[in-house]
């Protein structure tokens, strides 16, 4: 008791003191707040695996989708999409969803590898639907062409998405997102499953092959230095406009000014 | 004498005893011109179309106008390999096989896109100020159709590449000629030489973007550039400037070392842009094919304003006598583009109308002192802007995440609410800005400084404005509106009919002014303290 009453009136105690309350308060409150999800083990065990996404649907997705996945007045049924769709919505960030606004947005996932791939089980193990897709599946480097992936691009994906990727308008604050640094398996999940007001790309309609040439095709967009000198955000003549009318002209009038200003 | 003097005197008068021209030469080179900033915006014009010609003319060389179908074995990977019209895979040589090509590209676009900028700019000059009064009226009238040439070259320009967007562009094009009631599918058939889009298009608007508008634009301009000359500059009001006087620089030296210079700085400027701002990457837009569209299909800026009323016209439509009329296209392209462009050609007649002022003016308006006409003018501006802003709705939408249902909706009650309140806060800012001049020119500067007098009063100490100050606030005059028979002797009201009873009306909103000071006013107050 020496130890504290030889201190207690040290200038620095009060600081001390309140410093030591703050970390204690602080840890308690993170310790009693801490997700105590448990850390999904990656187990080559389907019925684990199927048991663990049950258990993270349960308790992060079913208020909204129903305890078996049947949906409800806000979202959909869940009955038959697949472990693909289940990959790209959980595996993109889009699920589960922060706000109820028009469309889920991409951010940073909130479940690991692990627990997407357990909810993806989850899912598929229900009622049958497209399988998730590895990256490492995906020989787009080898077998696309980049060239005939831009014209299936055009034809198929660029009214929406825009000439170079970078994402369109939709009606009533829908959109067509990016498509710049979005992994290859998800562009191919969302080609197979049409998640949010995108269509379907069946293997009829673009087949395996030529959806691995508009993956390569797309990669090479994103990875296309700009040629012609600043982009301005490759959405067309917009920003060229508005360029003009800015920079453009101001400098102008600017040396005009200069040009026929009085000398001193 | 030096001997480099004797020899210039001897080839001088080598010429000029052939040709004359140093009688014409020692009038036209003293001629003076007025200086200020807001005189040069034509000429920013006018060297970016030089600009236009010499980069024009490097890109016809490598140019190939034809739709002929041929594969593409360019430099440029992404693409190697597709069909496409010789017009796109030659663009792509400029753009990546020859020397220089893509910056030259760059350049004459860019240069399109700020001639329309400092045409437009130009022209707001000009109305803002008055210029466009007698005798300059033919003069407002060419400049409003070389505006009008420029829309349709830049139009054509951008559609030469074929390129994605380019076929797009030409598809609208196309859908505006149809929209023409009963001739318009056959005259969509001849522009066409066939359905759309045929295999002559490309090489006809190549004719007429680099032989038939230059040659017009050419003509044109040296009209305009003659009647500026022969009317001479206007100039801006202040003391020693009359209707009837210029005061300014002699062309030479002074005028032709400062417009020598700014073509310069123009041309540089304009290659900065083009060597480090990607303008129109035809190679991201890829081959033209009817089938296919892209999202962020707008055209440059200058048809952005009509764009932008086609995409917020409700989806009318009526089918009569084996005909259809596209009410959608028809009004937004054409009915109003017309109605704009005569209303506009026809300003100058429309306000000498107004004011009954018949007189020639060569001492230009403050816009300030034009309530009215700055508030038609403001007016018309709110519109072209928010067709404008509805014309990129695409855009505005993702990247302000908003809806292009709001946009439009916000465009389509806009066009029509926003412009008349333009209209009336433009001009009572004017009116105010009228009084606050009457303030300074009766009352002085405020300097802030508080005095208290002997007796106790405060008061704040006014610095009076110079006299030539005074002169430039007070100089313009202010006509009483016109005066006409409202009911003649006989007792019969109204005896011109409805069109003076228009004017009367007109002419009264247009001379609303606030009374400026009299000399009178001036001397009564001139102490500064009151």
């Amino acid at each position: 008791m020496n130890f504290i009453s030889r201190y207690r009136r040290s200038r620095f105690f009060g600081p001390a003191l309140l410093a030591a309350a703050l970390f204690l308060l602080a840890t308690s409150y993170s310790v009693a707040s801490a997700t105590t999800f448990k850390a999904v083990t990656s187990s080559n065990d389907k019925t684990t695996l199927i048991a663990e996404g049950k258990e993270i649907f349960a308790r992060g997705c079913s208020s909204c989708h129903g305890l078996n996945l049947e949906g409800g007045a806000i979202a959909p049924s869940l009955i038959g999409v697949g472990a693909a769709s289940v990959d790209f919505q959980v595996g993109t960030g889009r699920m589960p969803m922060t706000d109820m606004s028009v469309q889920a947005a991409r951010k940073d996932p909130i479940y690991n590898e692990a627990e997407t791939a357990a909810l993806a089980a989850y899912v598929a193990s229900l009622a049958p639907g497209p399988a998730a897709i590895r990256n490492e599946d995906l020989a787009w480097e080898r077998s696309g062409d980049a060239a005939e992936g831009g014209q299936l691009f055009r034809s198929n994906c660029s009214m929406c998405h825009n000439f170079a990727g970078q994402g369109g308008a939709l009606s009533q604050g829908k959109y067509a997102p990016s498509l710049m640094g979005v992994e290859v398996k998800h562009i191919y999940e969302a080609l197979i499953t049409g998640p949010q007001s995108m269509p379907v790309f069946s293997d009829k309609i673009i087949t395996p092959a030529e959806k691995l040439s508009i993956i390569k095709w797309i990669k090479a967009a994103e990875n296309e230095p700009n040629l012609g000198g600043a982009s301005l955000g490759r959405t067309g003549p917009v920003t060229e406009g508005l360029l003009s009318w800015s920079l453009g002209i101001i400098a102008l009038i600017g040396v005009a000014v200069w040009i026929t200003a009085k000398a001193k | 004498m030096t001997r480099s003097e004797r020899v210039a005197g001897t080839v001088a008068n080598y010429v000029d005893e052939r040709t004359g021209a140093a009688k014409w030469l020692k009038k036209n080179l003293n001629k003076v011109f007025p200086d200020h900033w807001s005189f040069m915006l034509g000429e920013i014009a006018l060297y970016s179309f030089i600009i236009l010609l010499l980069t024009g003319t490097f890109l016809t060389f490598w140019y190939d106008p034809s739709m002929q179908e041929v594969e593409y074995d360019g430099s440029y990977q992404p693409l190697s390999g597709l069909k496409m019209s010789a017009a796109y895979a030659s663009t792509l040589h400029i753009s990546f096989d020859i020397r220089g090509g893509l910056l030259m590209r760059q350049i004459h676009h860019w240069a399109a896109l700020l001639f329309m900028v400092a045409i437009v700019v130009h022209l707001l000059r000009v109305f803002f100020t008055g210029a466009f009064r007698k005798p300059r009226e033919f003069n407002w009238i060419l400049g409003i159709g070389l505006l009008t040439l420029g829309i349709v070259e830049g139009f054509l320009g951008y559609s030469l590449p074929d390129d994605l967007l380019s076929g797009t562009g030409i598809r609208i094009a196309e859908a505006i000629i149809q929209a023409i009631p009963v001739v318009g599918s056959y005259l969509a058939y001849f522009v066409f030489g066939g359905p759309f889009p045929g295999e002559v298009f490309i090489p006809r608007i190549y004719t007429v973007h680099i032989l038939l508008l230059p040659g017009i634009f050419l003509a044109l301009i040296t009209a305009h550039l003659m009647l500026v000359w022969y009317q001479k500059h206007t100039q801006y009001p202040g003391p020693g400037r009359t209707e009837k006087n210029v005061v300014g620089y002699p062309l030479m030296p002074v005028y032709m070392a400062k417009a020598g210079g700014f073509f310069f700085i123009v041309f540089g400027f304009t290659a900065f842009l083009g060597a480090v701002a990607s303008i129109n990457p035809i190679w991201l837009f890829g081959p033209y094919t009817p089938g296919q569209i892209t999202a962020g299909s707008q055209p440059d800026w200058y048809m952005g304003w009509l764009d932008g009323l086609v995409r917020m016209a409700p989806p009318l439509e009526t089918h009569a006598f084996g005909h259809t009329i596209s009410w959608n296209i028809l009004i937004p392209a054409l009915i109003i583009p017309g109605i704009l462009f005569t209303g506009m050609a026809l300003y100058p007649f429309i306000e000498s109308w107004m004011t009954g002022d018949k007189r020639e003016h060569h001492l230009l308006d403050r816009p300030r002192n034009a309530p009215n006409r700055t508030a038609l003018g403001a007016m018309s501006l709110t519109f072209v802007l928010v067709t404008l802003l509805n014309g990129g709705n695409d855009l505005l939408a993702t990247h302000f995440s908003l809806t292009i249902n709001q946009i439009m909706w916000f465009s389509r009650i806009g066009v029509l609410l926003l412009p008349p309140i333009a209209f009336m806060i433009t001009k009572r800012i004017c009116l105010s800005l009228q009084r606050s001049d009457r303030e300074l020119v009766l009352h002085g500067k405020e300097t802030g400084r508080l005095v208290m007098l002997p007796h106790g009063e405060f008061v704040e100490i006014h610095e009076e404005l110079s006299p030539e100050k005074k002169w430039t606030l007070t100089q313009h005059e202010q006509l009483p509106p016109l005066e006409i028979t409202q009911e003649n002797s006989a007792g019969v009201r109204n005896p011109k009919g409805l069109r003076a009873k228009l004017q009367q009306y007109a002419s009264k909103a247009h001379q609303e002014q606030i009374e400026k000071p009299s000399a009178k006013d001036v001397l009564e107050l001139g102490d500064g303290h009151h």
